[in-house]
């Protein structure tokens, strides 16, 4: 927690659990998709479900999704804006997961015809925590530079991967391992004290196994 | 962040350095950013405080319909000079509601320390500027000294309303108004935990209660509380009169007592005001279906 989460943030009200969070979980997702969204499947649960109505939940989830700041006025007129911007979306209740109470389930189909399936945590005080993407479980708050690397689920990768970090001087703040099943698809959620620089993440795309690399940066963020 | 005032005061007169500087200086260390960023940021914080007062509408209502147009009635008020408590409480109030209200309307606010008190800083700081004259950067400077209580609050306590009930938003935000308010008057920081202390211990044991779970009932008018709660304990430090108990041990003291409070008054909806038959009823019509 630095001052400004105590004066601050700024912030589309009513509430930066269920508004600001909404937000910030609907921008990640778009960020993992990594293109706009044409269509989105949101599926609420907890007390998303039993009062995202009041609180604008709703609304905050498809900003979001559209790639508005936790302090955009458009917020409140983000179904007008999906509309303009021909992004389609559903908005329905979702199977209740324990202990997740602020969560909810966005499959994203984008432009390109990319899918993505996300599911996010409001954790208080406008933190997130997304817990999942594509069924496999994982645990991290887009607040850092994090790289997420899907790759073959075999030996070696971490070491393939560290040494180019290091190469750049990027510190890795936390490293986190996921795995549906045994040989099969590896989540690899490393969140790191630098921005990463292009020339890092061409030569992860490269690395032999790799499937996916995707680059949440802070630049040009708020 | 601090996390004990005594330690901020202690420093103050070591180091010489006043307890907004420490205050900067630690979060400029704890998020490698230069002493001049820093301070533009405040601006940016303050500059959007004052603007969630004057980008007021009082045509809106909340997505509920419970809240809106309440700031406007107490500005009528003032206008004909009717206040009660006077024109500067009057306008401390007025700009309560008016933040508060924006809030609920899904306006832009500045969350101080939560979106849900986030009526209570502004109020307090903006109507002492107005009445004062203070400069801009003076206000930064009374920020910097709110965010230093917010975050030994936190780190004593909490500033969660799902983990200690409204003592820790409404609480919390008058605290921190309150100590900033004394050190636009030249308290140093013992004045400025005096205050803390004295706002702070007049909320302990505060419930969070919201009807349906909203940022509405009873969360709007409670920022109107902590305001003038906050203005009445700086003059009271300001008097000379000084808390029996010191901030830190009343933070403490909150924390054991939000430790100790049941789930259905820490922010779930389902105790005290909303487990009411009237605010039961507005639950039900207000549902995603």
């Amino acid at each position: 927690m630095n001052l400004f989460d105590i004066i601050g943030p700024i912030m589309i009200g009513p509430s930066s659990s269920h508004t600001a969070g909404a937000v910030k979980i609907g921008n990640v997702a778009r960020r993992l998709l990594g293109e706009e969204v044409k269509k989105a499947e949101i599926y609420f649960m907890g007390s998303f479900l039993s009062t995202g109505k009041g609180h604008g939940t709703d609304r905050a989830i498809v900003a979001g999704l559209l790639g508005l700041a936790v302090d955009d006025d458009g917020i409140p007129n983000s179904f007008e804006i999906a509309e303009k911007r021909k992004m389609k979306f559903v908005i329905k209740p979702g199977e209740d997961v324990e202990g997740h109470p602020n969560a909810v389930r966005l499959k994203l189909l984008g432009v390109n015809g990319r899918k993505i399936e996300v599911m996010g945590n409001s954790v208080g005080g406008g933190r997130i925590e997304i817990c999942e993407i594509d069924g496999v479980e994982t645990s991290f708050s887009a607040e850092a530079p994090t790289l997420i690397i899907q790759n073959e689920d075999k030996p070696g990768y971490v070491a393939e991967i560290t040494p180019i970090l290091v190469k750049e001087h990027v510190n890795i703040a936390t490293m986190q391992l996921h795995r549906r099943k045994r040989g099969t698809v590896a989540v690899m959620v490393i969140e790191c004290d630098q921005e990463i620089p292009d020339s890092c993440i061409k030569a992860l795309k490269k690395l032999n196994g790799v499937l996916e690399v995707v680059y949440l940066g802070m630049r040009g963020l708020e | 962040m601090y996390d004990s005032l005594n330690q901020i005061i202690k420093e103050e007169k070591e180091k010489k350095t006043p307890f907004w500087k420490l205050v900067q200086l630690d979060d400029c260390h704890e998020s490698e950013t230069t002493v001049k960023e820093s301070m533009a940021e405040v601006l940016k914080v303050y500059t959007a405080m004052k603007e969630s007062v004057t980008n007021y509408d009082s045509s809106l209502k909340s997505q509920s319909g419970l809240v809106g147009g309440n700031g406007e009635k107490i500005r009528k008020r003032l206008n004909k000079g009717e206040m009660i408590c006077g024109d500067f409480m009057g306008s401390v109030i007025e700009k309560a509601l008016k933040v508060s209200e924006s809030n609920a309307c899904m306006k832009r606010i500045v969350a101080a320390p939560t979106a849900g008190s986030c009526g209570v800083v502004p109020a307090v700081l903006i109507s002492l500027q107005e009445k004062e004259g203070f400069s801009d950067e003076k206000m930064c400077e009374a920020l910097y000294v709110a965010a230093g209580i917010g975050g030994v609050i936190a780190s004593k306590a909490s500033i969660s309303g799902a983990q200690h009930g409204c003592q820790a938003e409404i609480g919390a935000a008058s605290s921190m108004a309150a100590g900033a308010a004394v050190y636009l008057y030249g308290g140093d920081g013992s004045d400025i935990a005096n205050a803390a202390a004295l706002a702070l211990k007049n909320l302990l044991g505060l419930a969070c209660d919201p009807v349906a779970g909203l940022v509405e009932v009873p969360c709007v008018k409670r920022n109107v509380m902590g305001a003038v709660n906050a203005i009445t304990s700086a003059d009271l430090t300001l008097a000379g009169i000084k808390s029996r108990i010191p901030a830190d041990e009343v933070f403490e003291a909150m924390n054991k007592i939000g430790r100790n409070m049941n789930a259905d008054i820490r922010e779930t909806a389902e105790g005290g005001l909303a487990a009411t038959k009237t605010g039961n009823r507005i639950k039900e019509s207000i549902k995603i279906k």
